[in-house]
């Protein structure tokens, strides 16, 4: 065990814990938007950085991925602390000027406008946190995208930007990503995720005729748990 | 040759051997560089001149051309040294090869090949005797220019693999690692921590399996002397690399290289492949019982790459990106072993502490940075060439002294150290002796050693916009700091260089900076800022002149300046009329001043680089 200090809070932690997951446990608070806990932690984002303590000096370190030390003291709140997050939220905000989450975070710091001029400002919906990505390959299993080119060009996209070949049409990157950037809708016997530039049937129900998932994604799963042959005739629902 | 040796006795069997057959030939060597810079030259092509004449002549065995690595002294290329009497020629062409063979039969120089001194005019002889050369202290490059870098058997005559007996049969890993520490050696790539206690903490690290990683992923503009290294003494970076192996405890390493060095991926590949053959690499090296191969990795050229998490991510064959070292890569490295990653530089330097002892090295260098340090030194300096140097030469002895001053007697204005994330020093620095503590104080760093001098003609805020473009592309774009901030700065400096500066650009400028040095993921992101810090810190009114009066006082940013033609001065040649790409200029008859219609000029400068009588103006 390892006993540390959190916003003035004395904490016994179990060694190996992060200060994020530690914090969370312990009902303190910490913004985040590349964090999933699901997933591996990435450190993109940058948003959850705290300001820790240690033998009579400071450093900024993103609390998600900092494993908790022996006597430490953090404070997740210290104007250093502020400082960065608020400019981190005008580079995001200069980004995604119009994204709610984006927006609604940014005021919740008291960020309601960035110092990016007007002419500048963009409106796109991705924060480049790989969080589609991540999922993907580490809870789905099927990396049908990945991360491509840098700087300031990074995103998420499917190989070649051609059609996803693998994608199994899930749906989790959808779900998962913080900034409602993927845009997946159902239409009739077809999912569709624009982002990935596929279209994939979905199974019926031969109860209730409903469409309910991704014909794809249930071989998929059928075939990784070797289930028997029919048996995802049924929907849940019907089940 | 390829005979395996299984002790240190056939080791100096073989170095014996070879001393003496070449003491027996005792012939002359002309000893031509065959740096990537010579090669620009055409080296190869004097080389192939040689060997012609040779072979017309019918003296083969009489004198042995030796196509070595990088000696060093670019500017002057091609250059070669012919032993014995340490002559130095420069600017060699194929049609002189007759007249140097000439001379080296019958002995004397061809005097016009020599080095001249620009202010006196006076030719130099020996190498050792060039300005360029003198200030030197070529401890880890000397070798660079003796042998073939193809030759193992060179590099065995010059003392070879005699460290790597040593350390294997007279000390312990442990002695080692001490050894290491005690001489202060610190990293060659940029950061500057102590290698002995990174080897340490690698060493202690709990884990069967451990791997030495050589970082020839080099990739700031300008420098290039881990390729050189790499390319004309690439056993030396091998020795260094196995002593470490062994002090470590590993078994495996990676030679990671950018593959747009294909000649140090091919010198690296043959010095591997000989070190194998003689048993010096593979199992039971020289009958010590310690087993280490090595392998070579090529890199895609990512600049971000040569950051240790990020190369160690490429190496496994992921995508390039840092990751966080709350858990250090000495601990939890490539596929999460413990990992020592050096510079090429770093492990050079480790043969020769093995060989000459701490207590040696420790006389070299200032307080806290000790030993030698190989700079890149380019721009518009009047040598440009890699000088190695000791730690704590002062600025100016490097710029002045070495580099023979400012390119067409213009003024000095600025040198950029440490690459794209250094700083840019004003003239005020110059005497700052050169060590890595001494830099950071300034708000520059040492970095992998380049050093870019800067003339008058150089706009300051022109240039950190350059490095933050440079940066802008190279970032990896995983973190929001690194990746947006960067390219809002970028943004910011380009609307001052095209006129569109405001009040409070340079304290927001101050402001982004402080969120990317203390937030982003990895040194990228955090020394990003340092090219825009330090321009602002000791340029400042160059940027007010930007902001305020919409002024490029050095007559660069093309938005801010207006070509003007200097009636007097103007003879009416018509060279300008000729050159201008728009047609803005016209011709009004000879010996009257050419007219230039602003209306039509694009601003590129064409005219002005073709006057040659100062005619053409910028305002």
């Amino acid at each position: 065990m390892v006993k540390l200090t959190i916003d003035g809070r004395q904490i016994t932690a179990e060694r190996g814990q992060t200060i994020l997951q530690v914090a969370t446990n312990n009902g303190i608070e910490i913004p985040t938007l590349c964090h999933h806990e699901a997933v591996e932690p990435y450190g993109a984002c940058r948003l959850c950085i705290v300001e820790v303590f240690r033998n009579g000096r400071s450093r900024i370190v993103a609390s998600c991925l900092y494993p908790v030390e022996e006597g430490i003291e953090v404070k997740t709140n210290s104007p250093r602390v502020l400082n960065n997050r608020k400019m981190l939220l005008e580079l995001l905000l200069a980004k995604c000027s119009r994204n709610p989450v984006v927006r609604d975070l940014a005021a919740e710091m008291g960020v309601s406008s960035s110092f990016v001029r007007q002419e500048y400002l963009e409106d796109l919906d991705c924060i480049v946190c790989g969080l589609c990505v991540r999922v993907c390959e580490q809870i789905v299993g099927v990396s049908a995208i990945s991360m491509v080119s840098r700087g300031v060009n990074k995103h998420p996209a499917p190989p070649f930007h051609e059609p996803a070949v693998d994608c199994i049409g899930c749906g989790s990157c959808y779900y998962v990503c913080p900034t409602g950037a993927i845009k997946m809708e159902d239409k009739g016997d077809t999912r569709i995720i624009h982002n990935w530039k596929v279209e994939l049937k979905l199974k019926k129900c031969s109860l209730c005729g409903n469409y309910w998932a991704p014909e794809k994604q249930l071989e998929y799963i059928a075939k990784k748990w070797n289930l028997p042959e029919g048996f995802f005739d049924v929907c849940p629902n019907c089940r | 040759m390829a005979r395996r040796l299984s002790s240190v006795g056939e080791l100096e069997a073989l170095r014996q051997e070879l001393l003496q057959n070449r003491s027996r030939a005792s012939k002359p060597v002309i000893a031509i560089c065959h740096g990537t810079g010579c090669q620009a030259y055409g080296c190869r092509k004097v080389a192939d001149a040689f060997r012609a004449e040779i072979s017309r002549l019918g003296v083969e065995g009489m004198v042995e051309i030796r196509a070595t690595g990088c000696h060093g002294f670019c500017e002057r290329g091609p250059v070669a040294v012919i032993q014995p009497g340490d002559i130095f020629y420069q600017r060699i062409a194929p049609r002189d090869v007759g007249e140097i063979l000439d001379k080296v039969f019958s002995g004397g120089v061809v005097e016009r090949l020599l080095y001249r001194d620009p202010v006196t005019g006076e030719a130099v002889t020996k190498y050792h005797d060039i300005p360029f050369y003198k200030r030197q202290l070529r401890l880890i490059f000397g070798g660079n220019g003796e042998i073939d870098p193809t030759s193992i058997e060179d590099y065995i005559a010059i003392g070879g693999y005699t460290a790597l007996s040593r350390a294997l049969f007279r000390m312990s890993p442990d002695e080692i690692v001490e050894e290491i520490k005690r001489s202060g050696l610190r990293g060659r790539g940029g950061g500057g921590f102590l290698t002995g206690i990174k080897w340490e903490s690698c060493r202690k690290a709990p884990g069967e399996i451990k791997y030495v990683i050589v970082n020839a992923d080099e990739g700031d503009p300008g420098a290039y002397m881990d390729r050189s290294l790499l390319e004309g003494n690439p056993h030396s970076v091998l020795e260094g690399l196995i002593i470490g192996a062994y002090a470590i405890g590993a078994h495996e390493g990676y030679i990671y290289v950018r593959h747009e060095y294909p000649l140090a991926v091919r010198n690296a590949g043959i010095a591997i492949e000989q070190a194998r053959e003689l048993g010096l690499l593979g199992n039971n090296i020289l009958g010590s019982g310690f087993d280490f191969d090595v392998r070579i990795t090529k890199g895609g050229g990512a600049f971000v790459c040569g950051e240790s998490t990020a190369l160690m991510a490429s190496l496994e064959g992921r995508i390039g990106e840092p990751r966080a070292k709350y858990v250090h890569t000495v601990e939890k490295g490539l596929w999460d072993r413990p990992t020592n990653l050096n510079n090429v530089d770093t492990w050079a330097n480790v043969p020769l502490i093995i060989n000459k002892g701490a207590d040696w090295y420790r006389t070299i260098g200032t307080e806290n940075s000790k030993g030698t340090k190989i700079f890149s030194l380019v721009g518009k300096v009047n040598n440009t060439g890699l000088v190695e140097v000791p730690m704590g030469i002062t600025l100016r002895e490097i710029i002045f002294d070495i580099g023979g001053g400012i390119k067409g007697g213009k003024k000095f204005k600025a040198v950029q150290t440490g690459g794209p994330s250094g700083g840019c020093l004003p003239e005020s620095l110059l005497d700052l002796p050169v060590d890595f503590d001494e830099l950071t104080k300034v708000g520059s760093m040492m970095g992998s050693g380049g050093m870019i001098v800067m003339d008058e003609t150089t706009c300051m805020v022109d240039v950190a916009k350059y490095f933050l473009t440079f940066l802008e592309e190279e970032s990896c774009g995983k973190c929001v700091p690194c990746r947006e901030g960067i390219k809002r700065m970028k943004q910011i400096l380009a609307d001052i260089t095209e006129g569109r500066g405001q009040d409070g650009d340079l304290e927001l400028l101050e402001r982004i900076s402080d969120t990317l040095v203390d937030s982003s993921l990895c040194a990228l992101g955090g020394t990003a800022p340092n090219p825009v810090l330090t321009t602002i810190r000791y340029f400042r009114e160059e940027y007010e002149a930007h902001i305020k009066y919409k002024r490029c006082p050095a007559g660069v940013c093309k938005a801010l300046i207006h070509y003007y033609i200097v009636d007097e001065k103007c003879p009416g040649c018509g060279l300008c009329v000729k050159a201008c790409p728009q047609g803005a200029i016209t011709f009004m008859g000879k010996k009257k001043p050419v007219v230039l219609d602003e209306s039509k000029c694009i601003k590129c400068g064409a005219c002005y680089d073709v006057c040659k009588l100062g005619a053409i103006g910028v305002r």
